[in-house]
């Protein structure tokens, strides 16, 4: 999705609940064993993936984390061929290959996600550096979590982007938790914020639900970081609803804690704010969140009626064809 | 053809492929400053510092970051000042670079040069001397070549710059010095195709890198005991020729493993497991291996010494392998 000057918010609500449905179906179709593997959702954090992507380009860069089907949904990926990765069918992006940690949906600018916590963030260096070098104003978006704030790779490529002026966006989704365990337990650091202080990023501390604030923090990142002004940080404070994985019971989790984070639900602050100026209609929403619902369950009946991968696929792929 | 050093080669190599691509970007430790021996020298005076580019010590960044380039569009060099600090680059080469292409179904094509040197020379002990080739050829995705010689060395340096996937190079610092003819034309070695250097009908003695030098001797002296060695260099040890090495084994019935590496795990067991799976039928005796032993790079020299697989070790293998006395 591309940027807009003075965006049509519905078209944003759109896309949080294309996102939402779609986890919420795999959420389902896990449960129904019709999807196995690692599956990490992140429902209740979709104010990050839309707010962020809306105000990128086609061409801009975006990488993930492992858990970014939304990042993915929100740059424009395909539902269907989304559904039928993750699903582990022919038709998926990867034809299978890459499962839902693995992603790259490359046509949308989407390059890849990962299984490694972190693991992407020098890569969007990289992308950040050829853009550069190309001088086509292209900027580098990565998605993170707060767990990857403790690794090396974090600090040295902080480091490396200031240092360089890279044009990259870091986009924390300081969801609180690392795997099982509270920030608070693996750092004395609150906001990873200000690890980019530090060296010499500027950064911002954003409400993660609240996609307003998301945008406004992304928009004025966006247009600095493409001007040349090099690398920003925004740290979007945000929380899971679903456990680490699909089939983890989260019982290191306050009960009353999610509860108070389902107040702060995002998609429906959008509907809220929406509805207050009067720009939606009850009627309006309702359509919205079930168009939403039957484009994902036309996305589980392609992903499982799709084929499954031939066996000559185990071992096809390996080294590219040098061209 | 012009004689030049393995290390002049290299940076004939760079250089050459640089002018003609300009996609091509070169990103490690003091390589705009030529690095420690001198490999780089002058490549950013000629070609630019933002093509030579100078970066932190941060190799798992760096290697991260080529990887992002070439999904981007770039074809990187990384250099990687010794073999020894790949331990720190190995998430991204292994976990990205080697699988992206796999696991986005063909998307993404990653196509990185690592530059890296390896082996003992110089008393610098355990973190300045590894052979750490065999990791990298357990890693689906990845290629790694071992060149032994200044031609070998240019010629398969310009096929990795130019190959779509990751291609580890792996120099050996003892070889820098070394001097041979070298084409002055855009000569490519492919990858993937072993050579054989000596022809001989007794033996077969395969070597890599550094140890080709020594397994050359070793041929001659044998010579002159009536023993006839064919000498192979594998060159790539991922893909790896084992036909080449099949078809001598098949004249010479027998085979001898040379590698600097430590003998657990190395490239020679992969090479005995191949051999005997294709031509066990047609070995005369047990295959030998010549190798380091199983213990971590000793800094004295003395130690050094007694732990570098010499000369004097082949000929005996040699001899065991024929049923002679050692």
């Amino acid at each position: 999705m591309t940027k807009k000057t003075s965006p049509d918010f519905t078209v944003l609500l759109r896309r949080m609940w294309l996102i939402r449905a779609f986890e919420e179906k795999a959420s389902a179709l896990y449960a129904e064993r019709q999807i196995v593997g690692l599956l990490h959702l992140g429902i209740g954090q979709e104010a990050v993936a839309v707010g962020v992507c809306s105000l990128l380009e086609d061409d801009d860069y975006v990488f993930g984390g492992h858990r970014s089907h939304g990042h993915a949904i929100a740059k424009g990926a395909d539902i269907n061929k989304l559904m039928a990765e993750i699903a582990g069918r022919a038709t998926g992006y990867c034809g299978g290959k890459g499962g839902s940690m693995h992603i790259v949906a490359k046509e949308t600018g989407f390059i890849t996600a990962t299984g490694v916590v972190g693991g992407t963030i020098p890569l969007a260096l990289g992308a950040a550096f050829a853009a550069k070098e190309r001088k086509k104003h292209q900027v580098a978006v990565v998605f993170f979590g707060d767990g990857a704030g403790q690794a090396g790779p974090f600090h040295e490529s902080l480091n490396i982007a200031s240092l360089w002026k890279l044009p990259v966006i870091f986009v924390c989704e300081n969801n609180g938790y690392a795997e099982f365990t509270p920030l608070s337990a693996h750092t004395k650091i609150e906001r990873l914020a200000q690890h980019a202080k530090t060296y010499g990023i500027p950064a911002s501390t954003v409400d993660g639900n609240d996609l307003f604030a998301v945008r406004e923090a992304m928009s004025k990142a966006v247009a600095k970081c493409r001007a040349g002004n090099g690398p920003i940080f925004v740290e979007c404070l945000t929380h899971r609803i679903r456990g680490h994985y699909e089939g983890d019971p989260a019982k290191y989790r306050e009960l009353s804690q999610l509860a108070e984070w389902k107040k702060k639900d995002p998609i429906a602050r959008v509907a809220r704010a929406l509805m207050s100026k009067k720009r939606i209609t009850d009627k309006a929403l309702e359509a919205i969140e079930r168009e939403a619902r039957e484009l994902v369950e036309k996305a589980a009946e392609f992903a499982l009626s799709s084929p499954w991968p031939t066996a000559e696929e185990t071992d096809s792929l390996v080294c590219a064809e040098t061209t | 053809m012009p004689e030049q050093t393995y290390l002049d080669a290299i940076r004939a190599a760079l250089a050459e492929e640089m002018r003609r691509d300009l996609s091509v970007y070169v990103f490690g430790e003091d390589v705009a400053l030529g690095g420690p021996f001198g490999v780089t020298k002058g490549l950013a005076e000629e070609l630019g510092a933002n093509r030579m580019v100078n970066t932190p010590i941060s190799e798992g960044t760096v290697m991260g970051l080529a990887v992002g380039a070439a999904t981007a569009g770039l074809r990187p060099v990384v250099e990687i000042m010794f073999i020894d600090f790949i331990t720190l680059a190995m998430d991204q080469l292994v976990n990205h670079a080697a699988k992206l292409h796999y696991m986005s179904g063909g998307q993404l094509k990653i196509p990185l040069t690592v530059r890296v040197q390896c082996g003992i020379s110089g008393a610098m002990g355990a973190h300045h001397s590894q052979s750490l080739e065999a990791w990298l050829a357990h890693v689906p995705g990845l290629k790694v070549v071992m060149p032994s010689n200044p031609a070998d060395a240019k010629g398969l340096l310009k096929t990795a710059i130019r190959d779509d996937n990751p291609v580890v190079f792996v120099e050996h610092r003892g070889l820098y010095w070394s001097k041979g003819q070298v084409s002055d034309s855009d000569q490519i070695v492919p990858i993937g195709k072993a050579k054989v250097l000596r022809q001989g009908d007794h033996v077969t003695i395969v070597a890599l890198s550094s140890m080709l030098a020594l397994a050359l001797a070793a041929a001659e002296e044998l010579a002159n005991e009536g023993i006839s060695a064919e000498v192979i260099d594998p060159r790539s040890i991922s893909p790896l020729d084992v036909a080449s090495i099949v078809d001598s084994v098949k004249k010479t019935s027998r085979l001898i493993v040379v590698h600097e590496a430590v003998e657990q795990g190395g490239i020679g067991a992969e090479i005995v497991a191949r051999i005997q799976q294709e031509a066990f039928y047609y070995l005369d005796s047990p295959i030998v291996r010549v190798a380091a032993p199983f213990a971590p790079v000793p800094a004295s020299p003395t130690l050094e010494a007694q732990f570098l697989p010499g000369k004097q070790r082949i000929l005996e293998a040699a001899r065991q392998a024929l049923g002679l006395r050692p």
